[in-house]
């Protein structure tokens, strides 16, 4: 998300958080959220629900759109007892992880809130993910095969 | 979006059940239906808000009366309809009280399905005028008598009709009640 890192965007730091949420898996957030006790009630405004989204590329060197695929996706949008609205859209059918990251969402848009959750359920996710990419990318590193080095070795 | 509230409780049986009484209602003139299942934001009525979601979507072009501006996020959020930016250019529109008819698109007569439907939300739909209907639908005649329509609406609808296979259909909401007057209804002063 190359946008989110724009310093002009005065969404970027809500976009970075919907991102985290939306890549942990429902068990996750439930059990960094467990220890925050402050969660207000929520009414649900719309699903949790699943639906498909179409995935588009670009294709060869004009870049025209290409549809690579339809995508699972659910959706939740809840209002927090405080009138805030959170969304969310994660990939897949995880209904419970949809609408607590809705749930987050709507909760970090208060101030006070974001403050004691950005440490206690945000940055523990993100850093959660960044472990998980980093031991993918270790593993792929470990197979990969340098051909310019087996052509030297040959020789 | 602070103050944005739930749809129907129960979407697909909602929907379904709503649908099922816009059907009722313009098969038969003149019969009142009573829908529920949502509570609606202010201006909208039950009746009114559950016709719009139950027949409004991304496919749609709606406007919206501008009267009734308060409602926009909400039918926004839950129908994702595209909103129509001339009265003419809609499918569906919403207006408190009848709208003036002629600024909507009637249809042709090669294409007279692409005419827009309009929910009109009025006070209720009894006690003011009796107006007799007859048409297809009607084995005899039906008479409704709902408040808040203009006093020449009978001239109004003939004009109407007079475009037929073309016209408008209207949805009269009140409340939780709602009645239908297709194109293909004769309007006249009980």
């Amino acid at each position: 998300m190359p946008d989110a890192s724009l310093p002009s965007d005065p969404n970027a730091a809500r976009k970075r958080w919907m991102a985290v949420l939306a890549r942990a898996s429902g068990d996750s957030i439930a059990a960094v959220l467990s220890d925050y006790r402050d969660i207000p009630a929520f009414t649900r405004l719309r699903g949790p629900e699943n639906g498909l989204v179409m995935a588009r590329g670009r294709t060869g060197g004009a870049g025209a759109p290409f549809n690579l695929g339809e995508v699972t996706v659910t959706r939740c949008t809840v209002r927090s007892a405080d009138g805030l609205v959170g969304h969310a859209y994660v990939t897949g059918r995880d209904a419970r992880q949809a609408e607590l990251a809705a749930q987050v969402d709507a909760m970090m848009q208060d101030p006070f809130r974001a403050r004691m959750l950005e440490p206690l359920v945000v940055a523990p996710l993100e850093a959660a993910e960044h472990a998980r990419r980093a031991q993918t990318a270790a593993k792929a590193e470990a197979t990969k095969v340098r051909f310019f080095a087996m052509r030297n070795m040959r020789t | 979006m602070i103050g944005l509230t739930a749809g129907f409780a129960d979407p697909v049986q909602d929907a379904q059940r709503c649908f099922r009484s816009v059907l009722d209602a313009m098969s038969r003139p003149g019969r009142i239906a009573t829908v529920a299942g949502v509570a609606p934001p202010a201006p909208l009525c039950v009746a009114s808000a559950a016709v719009l979601l139950t027949l409004i979507d991304h496919e749609t072009t709606f406007w919206l009366d501008p009267a009734a501006g308060a409602a926009n996020a909400w039918i926004a959020f839950h129908c994702g309809a595209p909103s129509a930016d001339m009265p003419r250019d809609a499918a569906f529109a919403f207006s408190l009280g009848l709208a003036d008819l002629t600024r909507f698109n009637a249809g042709n007569h090669e294409g007279p399905e692409t005419s827009a439907t309009i929910v009109v939300q009025l006070p209720s739909l009894t006690g003011g005028a009796p107006l007799r209907l007859s048409g297809p639908g009607l084995k005899d005649s039906a008479t409704i008598a709902p408040l808040g329509l203009p006093a020449d609406f009978p001239a109004i609808w003939r004009r109407n009709r007079g475009l037929f296979p073309a016209g408008i259909d209207l949805i009269l909401c009140a409340g939780n009640t709602l009645a239908a007057l297709p194109r293909t209804v004769q309007v006249e002063e009980a």
